[in-house]
């Protein structure tokens, strides 16, 4: 181990994770922003709307994302008239690209996680909107979403990991993430413990982070369902710790 | 028809996804054995094997699977490189072969999934199942071979399932150290035939038919091990 390597190819991998972070949050967002309407439509929407969703989420559930990045940067420019369109100064960056990849990526997790944090809100909460005469919009709105958005985090929290270690495939289309500036350096001095754990390490870090964040989320949102902090103690009950 | 979709490239493309069924039995093998050894770690009275678990858990599933790919296989080389050369041969140099890297990498992923799943699994066994094996005067050996690891399998199985299909996903990603498996057949494939949407498409939807079919198989599993329970 030579720990001066590590110290030395520190400034370079966090210039390459500043990268990373910057294509995890434009894709989890734009991810987020679409599996919203899809993940409603494919919780509450007919026969007919369900079926395109399904289709959607089971092709980018069921492929990797190497072959869905491999298909937006190298496929679409099979065809000219890509090619000759005013996008592609855009879509021959390999940053654009692996956006594409990863968003619709993450727009299919996120659907197929919001469907099912959806269907597990209690039919009793809904029923009681009901009948206290909300409309079906003011029910989703007000009663469905807020409980199901909080219900989602933790299978959120893992997606937007795995979404992270997703972003290192970019760097197989020459994008200088992380993933890639550590592969470069590698290919340059030829040590590659120091300087892939040196990787790893930050990876870790940044995972440390986003579950923190999430736990902190969750913390906040259950509120509700907390014990309350000073109460008179009720005479043969026991509290709980927070 | 047929040749037109493939292009003559059928034979490859066939062969490919051999190489990665391959690739991923091998590593399902290697990795519910580390799981298992893992989880049992986790759950031992002992703190520093507990430790050691959870450290190994914590890194393997914090870290990206491509670098963990990489670093086994940049690691390797280097390694035994240096053993030989310091076993004799001045000049020996040492690649360490795609595949035996990929499934390296791919088992000490899965394991480390797998670990925090067997984990779980082993917990959810009812106590009164234990007691009664024990009352029954079952050796420790017994009650774990008869008794806990079919329960624990049950509770295991969903979520084992969803990790072996990412596993068969995450094969794709060995074709970056060079192992012509499917994703890498594919690769070569657009650069003779120019056509990459189409050998990717068709690459997409080969690993789409491999996912398909193995969580037909984890259904089946599941019904299986769960014919012993009662129905409400």
């Amino acid at each position: 181990m030579d720990l001066s390597l590590m110290i030395e190819s520190l400034p370079r991998l966090l210039q390459g994770a500043v990268t990373t972070l910057k294509l995890l949050l434009l894709t989890e967002l734009i991810g987020f922003v679409c599996a919203l309407p899809l993940g409603i439509l494919y919780a509450n929407g007919s026969r007919a709307a369900r079926a395109p969703i399904y289709g959607f989420v089971y092709f980018f559930r069921g492929t990797p994302l190497l072959v869905q990045i491999f298909i937006v940067y190298y496929g679409l420019a099979q065809f000219d008239f890509v090619r000759q369109s005013v996008l592609w100064p855009w879509l021959r960056q390999p940053f654009v690209c692996a956006l594409i990849a990863c968003a619709l990526h993450s727009t299919a997790y996120t659907t197929n996680i919001l469907r099912g944090a959806i269907q597990a809100v209690p039919a009793g909460e809904v029923e009681a909107a009901r009948a206290c005469g909300m409309s079906a919009f003011q029910v989703q709105r007000f009663i469905v979403l807020p409980i199901a958005l909080r219900l989602m985090l933790p299978a959120y929290s893992n997606q937007a990991i795995g979404m992270l270690k997703g972003t290192s495939l970019a760097s197989t289309i020459t994008l200088m993430e992380l993933t890639g500036v550590a592969n470069t350096i590698v290919a340059s001095t030829f040590s590659p413990y120091e300087v892939f754990i040196m990787a790893a390490l930050i990876y870790l870090a940044i995972t440390l982070v986003i579950t923190r964040c999430f736990k902190y989320l969750e913390y906040a949102l259950s509120k509700h369902q907390r014990p309350l902090k000073s109460t008179a103690a009720i005479p043969g009950q026991v509290r709980h710790a927070d | 028809m047929t040749a037109d979709l493939f292009q003559g490239w059928g034979t490859q493309l066939f062969w490919g996804t051999m190489v990665t069924l391959k690739v991923a039995f091998l590593s399902l093998l290697a990795g519910l054995a580390i799981g298992l050894l893992v989880a049992l770690a986790k759950l031992s009275a002992s703190k520093t094997l507990r430790a050691a678990g959870d450290l190994y858990t914590t890194c393997v599933r914090g870290t990206p699977e491509l670098l963990i790919i990489l670093l086994v296989y940049f690691g390797s080389t280097v390694a035994l490189s240096a053993a030989l050369r310091r076993l004799g041969g001045e000049n020996t140099y040492f690649e360490m072969p795609a595949l035996g890297a990929g499934v390296l990498a791919l088992s000490l992923v899965f394991g480390g999934y797998a670990a925090e799943i067997f984990r779980g699994a082993f917990l959810a066994i009812p106590p009164g199942q234990i007691e009664a094996a024990r009352a029954f005067g079952m050796s420790p050996l017994t009650l774990f071979v008869h008794i806990r690891l079919p329960l624990m399998w049950r509770y295991a199985l969903p979520a084992l399932g969803n990790i072996w299909i990412s596993l068969i996903k995450n094969t794709s990603l060995i074709s970056v150290v060079g192992l012509e498996e499917l994703m890498r057949v594919s690769y070569i494939a657009t650069s003779v035939t120019r056509s990459p949407f189409h050998f990717y498409m068709l690459a997409a939807v080969i690993y789409l038919l491999l996912t398909i079919a193995n969580s037909l198989i984890i259904e089946w599993l599941e019904t299986r091990a769960n014919r012993g329970v009662r129905r409400v």
